[in-house]
């Protein structure tokens, strides 16, 4: 693919996609507009992340991308190989190793560092989108600081379900100042937005970028009564025992038995090579 | 065990290259060239280029060729691949007034300079299956008539020169570009243009259709409908002059609405437009009655509420490569997101089970 | 005493025709200023002005603001406009629906301004919306109900209380006994009475029923043409009217 550009988008392209990730760094939670380009894979399916990732990569980084929390699932696959292919960059499947990490619907169960990037794939920026659709109206409700309305979403769940009924992407309020969508991560990985890396997040259809930089405040929006809970299923790792990493359920036949594994590969294959093992490796390991 | 579908990349391969061989079909059919494609399907290329935002015959044709007929997937390799390329600046507005016209009708007037010509058009044809066509044969040769040498009037020059249709004054401006400038609301009529003229078909239709079934009906004329080709000029800054460096089909249609007055302004008619790359003439209709609906506060109309009245709506969801790959989306692995909202819902049962149980034991 | 609400000059026009011109007043705290005139007479212009929802041409609208005293509204930035729409501030639409979110509970309708305000205690906003229910005559049963399932006069009572939870001091009422049956407006104007004498508020209610302001409003102003034709303290401009409008409006009423 040498007829491309370093990381496919072009110098200009990159410029502009730079530009509103600094403002996005400059007023963490909010929104900024950007001329989102067509990019040769599916609006829904990552363009945001990808324009992010590839204005920011480097030739000296070691990129890694997961999907699920997985590097091996087929959306993961093709962005990696994309990239490969137009950056020609290093690609890793170690969270460790990688400088720059550009994730669907997880955070990895590892800490990250100061020296690290992560870019999220959004497909709806605005939080506030479900409970008023209409763009004027939502940007004057932030620009006012006017949330009334995302409590009064949080309020019927209780009255009508006894709990919060939001499990994923799961608003937080960024900096005591902006409400943002933290895109569709489970509830269980909210706490992880308060880290060390810097955290951009890209929506390609709905042209948006927005920003959380390293050690910023990060509030997941609750009741003092009904406090937030970061919930995952209550089992621990089948295949590595671990009893804090967000867990995936598998179907194993045709009975409908279950198996419990780590959503993020990475952090489970660690664990087992740590000797670690689960209720389904026990007798392999013994 | 049950492996969870963690794909890779030897699935991905395979898929590619089983979908490559469906492409091609019985090898015992002749294979479709490029120029066949471009030359005897030219409304699916005309409208591959008009919503790819590309005029390119060719890679048109190629893209239709690489989607199997798949329009939309035609429509976004154009797309994806127009955005690769570097821009050399832009050219100056086209000038419809001096397009040679393969076809030019008026609903408004019967005739007018410049005549009413036909052109190639299914209009007045019977729609029944042509059997001689699943034959091969040549088509015996169309007669041919003078082209007219001097430029076709706009039919809306007239109504303007008796002050009767609203005017559209030429602007200085340099109007916003849709590909390089979010969207943003209320948002500026050049961007309503552009994104109409390369939103999906079937949707503007649809929009379009809505007014005409009394969602803020407008009740338009077609003033005029022409097709031709058209030079294009770019002005050279070395050259100190403009040169063609082109031409391309377009489709051109001007609506006539309903009069509207006001205190300070006579009752005159106004206008929607739609302007579509190749013969297009289904898209530039609907593409200017929705214009004309999107322009009721600046007419000074009520908001009546309908969808073709709502530029949020209306723009947000025009454009078919954004609209399909966020439908599809859904198909790619969610099992995190559904996972979180299996132990959701099992939370909730299990309380609601609390709830009601202990109430039962007591009775 | 400051007044709480200096209207100065205000004006309004709709290309060359007049919405309101001319119109000043001051309000008191505790006090109930009604607004008659016929349809088309400016009075829903005017309350539009005064509550912000529309921008006059000319004039003042001085509120006498908790933190820094007398500003003038009109010319105060969006956001503290909206600020003071969702606390010291109320307007009850006549049409309930225009006031209400009909896909919320009641509950959360009634706790929406105080969530705006930053209440955040689940039970303390349900124990405040219950009781509210209660204050405007609607069982706490239903709080968990939505106003579609509400009677009109019930959504009208529902909005009042959504409006007065956070203890505003100045409401502004548009015809709020519109459009309900005779029956119900007697209940809704009862009730209205007793809070807005329990709270002391300060209101500004337009209506074209004289009954609602014979019974509600302490003075009262009556506008013909986007003009005021004559104002005073209720019973005096009811008993003995002066302006020959006025006159005619009175009149109409003792012939039904």
């Amino acid at each position: 693919m040498s007829e491309y550009n370093f990381a496919y988008l072009d110098e200009q392209t990159k410029r502009m996609i730079r530009r509103a990730i600094l403002k996005g760094l400059a007023v963490p939670g909010y929104q900024v507009p950007f001329a989102s380009r067509e990019m040769p894979m599916p609006y829904g399916w990552g363009t945001g992340g990808v324009q992010v990732s590839a204005a920011t990569l480097t030739p000296d980084d070691t990129f890694k991308v997961i999907d699920q929390g997985a590097d091996d699932t087929t959306n993961a696959v093709s962005i990696r190989k994309f990239f490969e292919n137009t950056a020609g960059v290093e690609t890793t499947e170690e969270t460790e190793k990688a400088s720059l990490i550009q994730t669907r619907h997880r955070i990895p169960e590892a800490k990250l560092r100061e020296d690290q990037i992560i870019v999220y794939q959004v497909p709806i920026p605005e939080p506030l989108r479900f409970l008023e659709p209409r763009e004027t109206e939502t940007r004057k409700m932030h620009s006012l600081e006017e949330y009334g309305l995302m409590h009064v979403k949080l309020y019927e769940d209780i009255s009508q379900h006894g709990a919060i009924s939001t499990s994923y992407a799961y608003p937080v309020k960024v900096s005591g100042r902006y409400v943002m969508d933290p895109s569709p991560i489970p509830k269980f990985d909210n706490p992880k937005l308060e880290m060390d890396a810097i955290q951009l997040f890209g929506a390609g259809r709905e042209q948006r970028i927005y920003a959380v930089p390293p050690h910023t405040k990060v509030v997941s929006l609750d009741f003092e009564d009904y406090p937030f809970e970061a919930t995952k299923a209550d089992h621990p790792c089948d295949l590595c025992g671990a009893e804090d990493s967000y867990l995936d359920e598998v179907i194993t036949d045709d009975a409908g038995s279950r198996m419990f594994v780590c959503s993020d590969t990475d952090y489970c294959r660690c664990r087992r090579e740590a000797g670690h093992t689960g209720r389904m490796t026990k007798d392999v390991a013994a | 065990m049950y492996v969870a579908v963690k794909g890779g990349e030897k699935a991905i391969e395979n898929a590619h290259s089983w979908l490559a061989e469906e492409r091609r079909g019985s090898t015992d059919v002749a294979e479709l060239s490029i120029a066949q494609i471009r030359e005897q399907l030219s409304l699916a290329v005309n409208r591959v280029m008009a919503e790819g935002s590309l005029f390119d015959p060719d890679l048109a044709a190629l893209a239709i060729k690489q989607a199997r007929g798949d329009l939309i997937e035609a429509i976004f390799l154009i797309r994806a691949y127009r955005t690769t390329l570097p821009r050399f600046g832009c050219s100056n507005p086209v000038a419809t007034a001096e397009m040679a016209c393969d076809r030019r009708i008026s609903a408004t007037f019967k005739d007018a300079p410049g005549g009413q010509v036909l052109g190639p058009t299914f209009d007045y044809t019977h729609r029944l299956l042509d059997f001689k066509l699943a034959a091969e044969g040549e088509v015996p040769d169309a007669p041919k008539g003078a082209p007219r040498d001097e430029p076709t009037p706009h039919i809306t020059e007239f109504l303007q020169g008796e002050g009767i249709i609203q005017d559209e004054p030429e602007g200085d401006e340099t109007p916003d570009d849709l590909t390089r400038q979010p969207m943003e609301f209320p948002s500026k009529r050049p961007l309503r243009l552009q994104s109409l003229t390369r939103g999906d078909e079937g949707f503007v239709l649809g929009m379009a259709y809505s007014t005409q079934r009394g969602y803020a009906r407008n009740h338009a004329f077609v003033g005029e409908l022409r097709i031709g080709k058209v030079a294009v000029e770019m002005d050279i800054p070395e050259l100190d002059f403009a040169i063609d460096i082109g031409e391309v089909e377009l489709t051109e249609c001007e609506t006539v609405n309903q009069f509207k007055g006001s205190k300070t302004e006579p009752p005159q008619f106004t206008r929607g437009y739609g302007l579509v790359f190749g013969q297009s003439e289904r898209k530039s209709i609907a593409m200017a009655l929705v214009d004309r609906a999107l322009r009721w506060k600046e007419l000074g109309e009520d908001n009546l509420g309908a969808p073709a009245q709502d530029e949020e709506f209306v723009l947000s969801h025009a454009d078919n490569i954004q609209a399909t790959g966020f439908l599809e989306h859904i198909k790619l692995p969610h099992y995190v997101d559904f996972q979180s909202e299996l132990e959701l819902v099992r939370k909730l049962r299990r309380e609601a089970e609390e709830r009601i149980t202990p109430k039962e034991a007591a009775e | 005493m400051t007044p709480l609400l200096q209207v100065k000059d205000i004006e309004k026009r709709y290309g060359t025709r007049i919405g309101c011109s001319g119109v000043s007043f001051d309000l008191y705290p505790g006090e109930v200023m009604g607004i008659v005139g016929e349809s088309g007479s400016g009075k829903s212009t005017l309350l539009n002005c005064l509550a912000g929802h529309l921008e006059p041409d000319a004039g003042q609208v001085i509120f006498d603001t908790r933190a820094d005293g007398p500003v003038d509204t009109v010319t105060m930035s969006e956001p503290e406009r909206r600020m003071l729409g969702r606390t010291d501030w109320a307007f009850v639409h006549q049409h309930a629906r225009d006031g209400l979110r009909m896909s919320v509970s009641a509950g959360g309708n009634i706790g929406e301004r105080l969530m705006a305000v930053g209440d955040c205690h689940y039970g303390q906003i349900r124990d405040r919306a219950i009781d509210w229910l209660g204050r405007v005559e609607i069982d706490g049963s239903r709080v968990d109900d939505r106003p579609t399932a509400f009677s009109g006069g019930m959504q009208q009572r529902l909005q009042i209380a959504r409006n007065l939870v956070t203890g505003p001091r100045l409401v502004f009422m548009d015809e709020p006994t519109g459009g309900l049956d005779v029956s119900v407006q007697a209940r809704l104007l009862d009730l209205l009475r007793g809070l807005v004498r329990e709270m002391g508020l300060s209101a500004i209610i337009v209506t074209h029923d004289l009954a609602v302001v014979r019974l509600l409003a302490d003075r009262l102003m009556v506008m013909k043409d986007g003009y005021v034709v004559e104002a005073g303290l209720t019973d005096q401009v009811l008993d003995d009217p002066q302006h020959a409008y006025t006159q005619l409006l009175v009149s109409s009423v003792l012939q039904v």
